[in-house]
């Protein structure tokens, strides 16, 4: 009977600190895209974090990417969604302009300790003297070459192109054409689906000796010095080298990893495409230098705390936010999602350094650049119309270029303006 | 409640009950037509962009869109694949009908060859057409060109050929509706007026012209009212065959729906495209009521 009483009293204990242990509990919410490698790192982390943190529980929700930014920038004005998101660094501003973010507590994240220990193109996310976001892990770009295709043409596996003369003169050797001279095999791949607007608009421009952009993002400078240079450089790939045709396989990565490609420009996020995939035989490298300039474009999603949560929430947010950008979770990241981490302390460590595949892609960290798009969509497009009226209406690069930068700087200026 | 109830007259009751029974259709009519048009018709006043609350801009959105060299490129556009579209796939439609109620052997199964697109879904039809117009070594049409012996097509990479190259597969996706639509207006012509004509030994052409075409009038105007709209709505290809569904090269494809979507969809131009949303709706209101007015029987 006393035996009956005790574990009637410690089972009504233990129910009632259970229950105290809950109404304390906070309950936060993360929102991301869904990405197979990406969705598993984060649970992954939110393990960890429960763990350290016995007070918190996150919820972990995510979409497939086509309804991500609609649902997101339709929950939270609505009060509704996440305490911690994902957002494509592109949209940040805007979202900060709608006061749907918090900004980072300098307590806790001190901006002169993230502009020391992060990649400095993580600039972009600070405003009002505050960080809004922080992201875990950030991408760059590399030149993807299919080896076999190197030796069938005589070329040297492990001596891959280094300025984009030799990658002109390689892939030429590379490119197979039928008699009336329709591409069969690309030496580079070129065409409207892929990445190439990066390449030309922070790589190649700067190699002819220009900028895209002003300092400030708010200028349009590719209709100056460098612009046309630069396009004139990629157009001729197709036109003057014919080392494809500009569409070729309708989308560039396809043409690689259909083996049908000799060299291939793509982000670090690609290398999941290529990965395992039966008798293509890849490696990648640096992206070419060209007149002695290396250049690089990277770009990353960030962490943000949205500003419809406050209190416990609020801070367990910015815990969880903490958590996300540590070293350890960067190098989780890298391991799990293959994206390269933020800080150079965790990213240039000899290992990752050394590594065949992530190797190029983080030493090209280290000289890249970042564009503050406002609407990077809009403005990629503005590229691939530029692209098409030199491509299919045969008009002069320089023509060309000026409409474009026309369209862009309206485009800035209606940014701007608001 | 009872006792009001049973005070009414017999009519009154059956139009209490005609009313409950109404009730549901008319609250999702009110609810799914009514309400988003006319909330529709407030947002275009408005420079909502879903992240920051409406400001009523009065006119604002429908002057730039007359100032928009775009709009009225897509406007064009959307009027060039219902010019083309629509009688191109009527006139097919009604040979593959005419020539299909003469057969008897096998008939059925053809007719069912012919709907099966119709049945099959958009955007995989979209995806495969998008392959077959690419260049060689992987599009089918230009390696049957090149094995040929003429010059390869760029076909969906054209300014001039893109459109049409869209329009073939939203033709060939439509036609099967369509010819059993035909089929069955055919059916419903009484054989006796045949059989008379016969008697009088009037020719095929004339029984054609004098008695198929006029009694398939309201089966040709179901047709050209229904097919009109879809051309003037279409969107579901162009969305799968074009660069990013963009409606590219050079928004050489981009119909006025797709450019509503973009607005709204990828833009956050909620405003914008409500107000292109009404011209759009203006438009489908004119055309119906032009047709029905014309095709109307006297």
């Amino acid at each position: 009977m006393k035996t009956l009483f005790v574990t009637l009293a410690a089972a009504a204990l233990s129910l009632a600190v259970s229950a105290g242990a809950r109404a304390q509990t906070v309950e936060i919410e993360y929102w991301q895209y869904f990405f197979k490698e990406r969705v598993t790192a984060v649970d992954a982390l939110i393990k960890t974090f429960e763990a350290a943190n016995p007070g918190i529980k996150v919820k972990h929700t995510h979409f497939p990417y086509a309804q991500y930014q609609t649902k997101v920038a339709a929950a939270v004005p609505a009060g509704e969604g996440p305490d911690v998101v994902q957002l494509y660094y592109g949209w940040l501003e805007e979202y900060r302009k709608a006061n749907l973010l918090a900004p980072l507590p300098k307590d806790q994240f001190d901006v002169a300790a993230v502009e020391r220990d992060f990649f400095p193109i993580v600039k972009a996310m600070k405003a009002d003297g505050a960080y809004w976001g922080l992201p875990t892990a950030v991408r760059s770009m590399a030149l993807f070459y299919n080896k076999k295709l190197m030796s069938e043409a005589g070329l040297d596996p492990s001596k891959p192109p280094t300025t984009t003369d030799e990658l002109i003169a390689q892939a030429g050797k590379i490119v197979k054409r039928d008699p009336a001279g329709n591409t069969l095999t690309a030496g580079y791949t070129m065409g409207p689906v892929g990445q190439d607007h990066h390449w030309w608009r922070e790589i190649l421009v700067r190699q002819f000796g220009g900028q895209a952009y002003s300092d400030d993002g708010k200028k349009v400078m590719y209709d100056q010095k460098g612009g046309a240079a630069g396009l004139q450089f990629y157009a001729d790939i197709a036109t003057k080298h014919k080392l494809t045709t500009y569409g070729f396989m309708d989308e560039t990565q396809a043409a690689f990893r259909a083996g049908r490609a000799g060299f291939h420009i793509d982000g670090s996020f690609r290398i999941g495409t290529f990965q395992g995939v039966p008798n293509l035989d890849w490696a990648v490298t640096e992206l070419p230098s060209h007149n002695g300039v290396k250049s690089n474009f990277a770009s990353y999603w960030v962490n943000g705390v949205s500003s419809k949560s406050s209190g416990a929430k609020r801070d367990a947010a910015m815990k969880f936010l903490k958590h996300l950008t540590s070293d350890d979770a960067m190098q989780l990241w890298l391991k799990t999602t293959g994206e390269l981490p933020a800080k150079p302390s965790v990213a240039l460590s000899s290992g990752n350094k050394s590594d065949p595949v992530y190797g190029p892609f983080i030493l090209g960290l280290a000289y890249s650049h970042t564009t503050e798009f406002v609407n990077e969509a809009k403005q990629r497009q503005i590229f691939l119309d530029m692209m098409d009226r030199v491509s299919l209406q045969k008009m002069p690069v320089a023509e060309a270029i000026k409409i474009a930068a026309k369209e862009e700087q309206q485009l800035l200026d209606d940014h701007f303006k608001k | 409640m009872r006792a009001w109830y049973h005070a009414r007259t017999v009519g009154q009751k059956q139009a209490v009950w005609a009313w409950i029974f109404l009730a549901l259709p008319l609250f999702f009519f009110i609810a799914i037509r009514l309400f988003p048009t006319g909330y529709t018709t407030y947002v275009s006043l408005t420079d909502w962009n879903l992240l920051r609350p409406k400001n009523f801009i009065g006119a604002a959105n429908y002057l730039r869109l007359w100032n928009d060299p775009i709009f009225w490129q897509v406007f064009w556009n959307t009027f060039k694949y219902l010019l083309i579209g629509m009688p191109i796939s009527l006139v097919l439609s009604f040979l593959v009908a005419y020539y299909l109620d003469q057969v008897r052997f096998l008939q059925g199964t053809i007719r069912a060859l012919y709907f099966i697109p119709f049945l099959t879904t958009a955007a995989a039809m979209a995806w495969v057409w998008r392959w077959f117009y690419q260049p060689v070594p992987i599009g089918i049409f230009n390696l049957i060109l090149v094995d040929l012996g003429f010059s390869q097509q760029p076909f969906l990479r054209s300014t001039s050929q893109a459109l049409g190259s869209i329009l073939a597969p939203a033709i060939w996706a439509g036609l099967g509706f369509q010819v059993v639509i035909f089929l069955a207006g055919l059916r419903a012509i009484p054989e006796t007026y045949y059989e008379a004509a016969r008697i009088d030994g009037v020719g095929r052409w004339t029984i054609l012209k004098e008695i198929t075409l006029p009694l398939l009038r309201p089966t040709i105007l179901f047709l050209v009212v229904v097919s009109s709209i879809g051309f003037l709505r279409i969107f579901d290809k162009v969305y799968n065959m074009t660069v990013d569904g963009k409606g590219g090269p050079l928004n050489t494809t981009r119909p006025l729906v797709l450019n509503i979507y973009q607005l709204a969809f990828t833009d956050y131009r909620m405003g914008y495209a409500a107000a292109q949303t009404m011209v759009l709706f203006l438009v489908l209101l004119a055309v119906t009521v032009v047709q029905l007015r014309a095709l109307r029987t006297k």
